[in-house]
């Protein structure tokens, strides 16, 4: 069975969290005494219908103030396959959090309100989407019940949403439906409100989609989280390099180049755990044994020599910044990339990117929830490759040394 | 269930496992002898083979459980040659430091609390690794893979770190703390399917077997012990039963059950309208429950 992880983004009272409610109760995965806490509290509330955003806002702050804060992870299965979906704020404050939940998602829902139509919101969502490289993006127009399920709404919202995705560049795949989450009119069955569209409804949809791990692509890298060396009887020369093989395989016998000493050698045993495989694809978590004794430590990268990634001391990079204090030049981070961590500088902020595509401005400092473009000056060599061709090697997160706060996420152009 | 998920759940734990090792000088791994610290024990075990596990386990002993569940606890352990730390809730009870909860629905379990903060103090413990899972509760639901805490053991859910892609940052100031849940994205029926699929031995307690009961607001509660307490009109009598879940006796309850295999528990899970914390009264205290007694430090 595959599983499949989706992001969801909408703005605020979108019903985003009263939609998940609905695909998990009308694909029945809402347990009796789940359901009967919503119906206590529903009731209690006063309302004449099934608040199901109960289901997924576990915080109190969230109950109390009708919203979602923080990312929600939420489980359930059909019969063909297991989802993920990944609950994210969609006020501007939370951005980060949007951001979060869509770096590990194949695909991602964007509701937008049929009353509205697209607003800023949708646009910062959609850019955010872009930017990640989600593959599938799935615009659910919510809300139809009080449009009067009238097609026009719909229609130019499709519209509107199209002429963006093409003046953006997207490669995505982009899907609209218009739904009732409230009343569950294509969500999980079809609806007779929307004679008029023939599409599939969004469970549907989900269905068809590939499941394909976020890191599909083709060049292997294996970071190095740690190297294991029993030092028994048994096991008195065992020198593995255990790490997580991000992108395409790797082979007994390939030779290896390992990064940053740039020394040269070939896989000699793969293990997962106590078995041997001759083959490792990419997700497993692996421990690695390689022909001659070399000198390696957490934080090195394995990668087929004829696969060398690219490598610098000056970066260039895409900046989401997620922290209050704001990033200005000459501020020292730590940016780690794997299990790689590096001092880096900022050398110069060279713009600020409208999250709405109305391109690019001059900054001296980025803010919380902004995106930009960023230079940093490296302690070390980074080796990496774009966020297109590696996820792994083409992201990294900037840590604080102050505070230890995660205070930006990069992705390498 | 298909290898695919199972392999994609287990690589990501077995990840997370060597991060904890890697990014932390003293890392513990919290072992109750439930079926969850029993699946992290495996992972850990596979994440770091052939050497041994690079940590000792911590149990925080609420004097209330399962027989049954101390002996496998106290007998893996051996097998492995892990250290084994037990703290008991007991202690804090003679010295006057926590007050044991009264009345009908008294339980230690939130007594844990204080103990757990005590042992991380105690061994300058910088990281203890869970077995909480994300589906088990809707604030659980909320929870980052690394969750710093205060040194009050304090969760700050409205501040948490982002966590993106695969990248853990574990860096914290002296006397923080960071929780870590390897097993975060499993599911319940993930957990029971990976124990059959390894064939993982779990304590009988699991499995369905007469015993002495007695029945109180719709659920079943085991009368073969002092711990729960029982009025004197709430009748005994003997049932076929197993539990979901074995933490504090006197919060868990069992469910009518003759799943007595492994693969019949399966079975079970896979059929169930009932959420395994549906059978835990701490849940139901409020609709807050969790989140409150996570802020306090609460695992």
């Amino acid at each position: 069975m595959e599983v499949l992880k989706i992001a969801t983004a909408g703005s605020v009272d979108d019903g985003k969290s009263t939609l998940i409610g609905r695909i998990l109760y009308d694909t029945r995965s809402l347990t009796d005494d789940k359901l009967e806490a919503i119906e206590r509290t529903s009731k209690q509330k006063g309302f004449d219908y099934l608040d199901f955003s109960l289901a997924t806002d576990g915080l109190v702050a969230e109950r109390e103030q009708g919203i979602t804060i923080d990312v929600a992870h939420i489980y359930f299965s059909t019969a063909k396959k297991s989802y993920i979906i990944a609950d994210t704020p969609g006020h501007v404050e939370y951005t980060r959090n949007m951001v979060t939940g869509a770096s590990t998602s194949q695909a991602a829902i964007i509701l937008v309100d049929a009353r509205n139509g697209v607003i800023e919101q949708t646009y910062r969502h959609f850019f955010i989407n872009n930017l990640l490289k989600v593959k599938d993006i799935i615009v659910a127009v919510n809300k139809m019940d009080l449009v009067d399920f009238a097609q026009d709404n719909f229609d130019a919202i499709k519209a509107e949403i199209t002429a963006l995705a093409k003046r953006a560049g997207s490669t995505q795949n982009i899907t609209f439906i218009p739904v009732s989450a409230l009343q569950g009119d294509n969500v999980v069955n079809r609806s007779e409100n929307t004679p008029w569209y023939t599409g599939t409804t969004l469970l549907e949809h989900f269905e068809k989609l590939e499941a394909q791990d976020v890191y599909e692509e083709s060049v292997a890298r294996l970071p190095v989280q740690t190297v294991v060396r029993p030092k028994t009887d048994e096991f008195h020369d065992f020198r593995g390099y255990a790490g997580k093989l991000y992108g395409g395989n790797l082979a007994v016998g390939d030779e290896v180049t390992v990064l940053p000493s740039k020394t040269a050698s070939k896989v000699k045993d793969i293990y997962f755990f106590d078995k041997k495989y001759k083959v490792a694809e990419r997700g497993t978590s692996i421990n690695v044994t390689l022909e001659n004794d070399i000198n390696i430590s957490r934080g090195d990268i394995i990668v087929k020599s004829s696969e060398l990634p690219k490598e610098t001391k000056a970066l260039n990079a895409k900046i989401c910044w997620m922290d209050s204090t704001n990033l200005v030049v000459g501020k020292k981070y730590l940016l780690q990339q794997g299990a790689n961590v590096i001092a880096a500088k900022v050398a110069s902020i060279d713009a600020v990117i409208a999250t709405d595509f109305s391109g690019e401005a001059a900054a001296t400092e980025l803010k919380i929830n902004e995106i930009g473009k960023v230079s940093f000056k490296l302690a070390k060599t980074l080796f990496y490759d774009t966020y297109e061709v590696n996820k792994t090697t083409g992201s990294f997160i900037l840590i604080d040394p102050q505070t230890n706060n995660t205070s930006g996420a990069g992705f390498i152009q | 269930m298909n290898d695919l998920r199972v392999n994609t759940l287990e690589s990501e734990a077995i990840y997370i496992l060597r991060e904890v090792a890697a990014q932390f000088e003293k890392p513990v791994l919290l072992f109750s002898g439930g079926k969850d610290s029993i699946t992290l024990v495996r992972l850990a075990q596979k994440a770091f083979w052939p050497a041994k596990i690079p940590f000792p386990f911590l149990h925080v002993d609420t004097g209330h459980n399962f027989p049954e569940t101390i002996e496998f606890r106290d007998r893996l352990a051996k097998e492995l040659g892990i250290e084994l730390i037990v703290r008991n809730v007991q202690d804090n009870i003679d010295s006057g430091k926590v007050v044991e909860e009264t009345g009908k629905y008294a339980s230690r379990n939130m007594l844990q609390t204080e103990t757990l903060l005590d042992a991380i103090e105690e061994f300058g413990f910088d990281a203890a690794i869970g077995g909480a899972r994300r589906d088990e509760e809707k604030a659980r639901a909320k929870e980052r893979i690394f969750s710093v805490r205060s040194d009050f053991g304090e969760w700050d859910e409205k501040n948490q770190r982002p966590e993106l892609f695969d990248l853990l940052n574990g860096k914290i100031e002296l006397g923080q703390n960071v929780r870590c849940f390897p097993i975060s994205n499993w599911t319940e029926l993930d957990v029971w399917s990976y124990i059959e699929r390894e064939e993982i031995e779990i304590p009988s307690i699991y499995f369905a077997h007469k015993r002495n009961v007695f029945l109180r607001d719709g659920m079943i509660w085991s009368a073969e012990d002092d711990v729960v307490f029982r009025a004197e009109d709430e009748e005994v009598k003997e049932m076929m039963v197993r539990f979901r879940t074995v933490g504090d006796m006197s919060c868990t309850a069992a469910v009518l059950s003759d799943a007595v295999s492994i693969g019949k528990v399966v079975q079970e899970i896979r059929d169930s309208s009932i959420s395994e914390r549906g059978a835990r009264i701490d849940d139901k205290r409020s609709e807050a429950a969790m989140e409150k007694r996570k802020q306090q430090g609460y695992f």
